[in-house]
């Protein structure tokens, strides 16, 4: 087979012709197949992303009635999708903040024994305005604003951070 | 006896199956003090299996969804014949298998036998412990309990502390930006159909490897063996260990139906996003030695975040894990001592943490 390839390739003949031909050849086929691929992947790649929830965004909830909570004690309420904390201290005054904890996100809650905010799930600690005071909590908690409008407790996302 | 018989040839002439199983017939098993220990791979396949089995009844009644898991799995417990058990019984076959999965790793640590050539059977065998450790996870969530619910919420907080690819693999994980039913459904697929096919593919290739090469023979007792071959001493696989292999799933079987019968698997409280995570929350146990180192990290060390700095060193460390035996010595008289010394640290290490993790409030 060798010797006569060889025998081919005479002066004048298309010297250079199989060869990038069959590269050609290669090339396209090679393209054709990632071209595939990608067309399989790329779609598969994108429907293993979930669709970005519509958070409704609200940005005023009522968080409870007055009377409901008893001082120094607290409730978990919906803000939107996610859950926020409701506090009335022993004086009396409301205080309302995220009850997401900025470490990993469990839920908090109040305890009216040590008059702190507490995350059960990694012994974090936040005193009464959300601050990180002990534990893993890398940030505080983000703290909302408390309306008291008639009998509804309302309470608000803060407007500048 | 004669219809047997030909019932046997008429197969072995389609299937020509006596040149499948002549391996099996030829595999023999080395003889020594230290035996035993050869029978936790197999503990852990038979555990498999039964997880197979009653996944699969479970699967009957089982629904996926934020609405009806918790609910389905109270049926089970409550309305099904025998459904409680069926669930007592995947969920103790859970966590035996990953404790036997556990203790065959160390195993095989101790008695060396992850050395050339058994690299890649090493490193098969520790990727299906991390997806035996993904079925633990995975499917503790699916009866959509309260414990369950936060714990994972804060597993895959975890992975989102992985810089760059943590947070679109947290929001991959989850199905979303939260824990919801999304993730729930998300889980329950991984449970049941990708982690089954990845652990199946691998399981046969684990098992290919064992077959091919042999059972290792611990260093010291190799050179002796060696040195003075007529000392050799070996029993055929075929009846003689598979018999006492059998003896010793039937001891497991016999554990793990007491264990199912006596201690009925809880089922909590339905989750429910919008309460507070309850005191005294724990992982399970294999997740307790990581849980608890965390949980001693401050959460500021030098200038990096405690959490990602433990979740980055957990996963150095899982990858040199599954790299140990490309650190071994080529010789094989002449074992590393250092990897020795690490397997003793990392068994005390998981132990005293997992213990200490437990008992900590």
């Amino acid at each position: 087979m060798a010797s006569s390839d060889h025998g081919m390739a005479g002066p004048g003949d298309r010297l250079t012709a199989p060869i990038p031909r069959r590269r050609f050849a290669e090339a396209l086929l090679a393209g054709g197949f990632l071209a595939t691929a990608v067309a399989f992947i790329y779609p598969v790649f994108r429907y293993l992303i979930p669709p970005k929830a519509s958070d409704l965004g609200s940005d005023s909830v009522v968080a409870g009635r007055v009377g409901e909570l008893k001082p120094n004690s607290g409730k978990i309420f919906r803000f939107g999708s996610r859950p926020g904390l409701l506090i009335r201290t022993a004086s009396g005054e409301y205080r309302a903040m995220s009850a997401t904890c900025t470490h990993l996100s469990c839920t908090v809650q109040y305890r009216d024994d040590l008059h702190e905010v507490w995350c059960a799930c990694h012994n974090g600690m936040y005193d009464l305005n959300g601050r990180n005071i002990s534990g893993p909590p890398p940030r505080p908690l983000e703290g909302f604003e408390v309306q008291v409008r008639g009998e509804e407790i309302f309470v608000r996302r803060r407007r500048e951070s | 006896m004669s219809l047997l018989r030909n019932v046997r040839d008429w197969l072995d002439e389609r299937l020509e199956w006596e040149d499948l199983i002549a391996p099996l017939r030829k595999k023999t098993v080395p003889l020594h003090r230290l035996s035993y220990w050869y029978f936790l791979g197999g503990i852990t396949l038979f555990l498999f299996v039964i997880q197979v089995l009653t996944g699969i009844l479970l699967l009957l009644y089982y629904r996926p969804g934020a609405n009806e898991a918790f609910e389905s799995v109270q049926y089970i417990m409550t309305q099904v014949k025998f459904g409680w058990l069926i669930r007592s019984i995947h969920s103790w076959s859970a966590n035996l298998m990953i404790f036997t999965a556990f203790a065959h790793m160390f195993s095989v640590l101790f008695l060396k036998a992850y050395r050339k050539p058994r690299e890649l059977t090493w490193v098969s065998g520790m990727i299906l412990l991390f997806l035996v450790m993904g079925f633990g996870f995975s499917g503790y969530l699916l009866p959509w309990n309260t414990l369950a619910f936060f714990a994972t919420k804060v597993g895959t907080e975890i992975t989102g502390q992985v810089p760059v690819i943590g947070k679109p693999m947290m929001i991959f994980l989850r199905g979303g930006e939260d824990v919801t039913g999304a993730t729930l459904t998300r889980f329950f697929g991984f449970h049941v159909a990708v982690l089954p096919g990845l652990a199946t593919l691998l399981i046969f290739f684990h098992l290919l490897l064992v077959q091919r090469l042999g059972m290792s023979v611990p260093p010291r007792l190799e050179a002796e063996w060696s040195a003075n071959p007529a000392a050799r001493r070996e029993m055929k696989f075929f009846p003689n260990f598979a018999l006492r292999e059998l003896m010793a799933w039937y001891v497991a079987l016999g554990v793990l139906g007491a264990l199912a019968a006596i201690f009925p698997w809880n089922l909590g409280v339905k989750a429910d996003p919008f309460v507070s995570a309850p005191a005294g929350i724990k992982p399970e146990w294999y997740f307790l030695f990581m849980f608890q180192t965390l949980k001693l990290i401050p959460p500021k060390v030098w200038f990096i975040d405690g959490e990602i700095l433990g979740v980055l060193g957990f996963g150095l460390i899982g990858l040199l894990w599954l790299l140990l035996p490309f650190f071994e010595s080529e010789y094989p008289s002449r074992p590393k001592r250092w990897i020795t010394g690490l397997a003793v640290f990392a068994l005390a290490y998981v132990a005293g943490m997992s213990v200490y993790g437990h008992l900590a409030k």
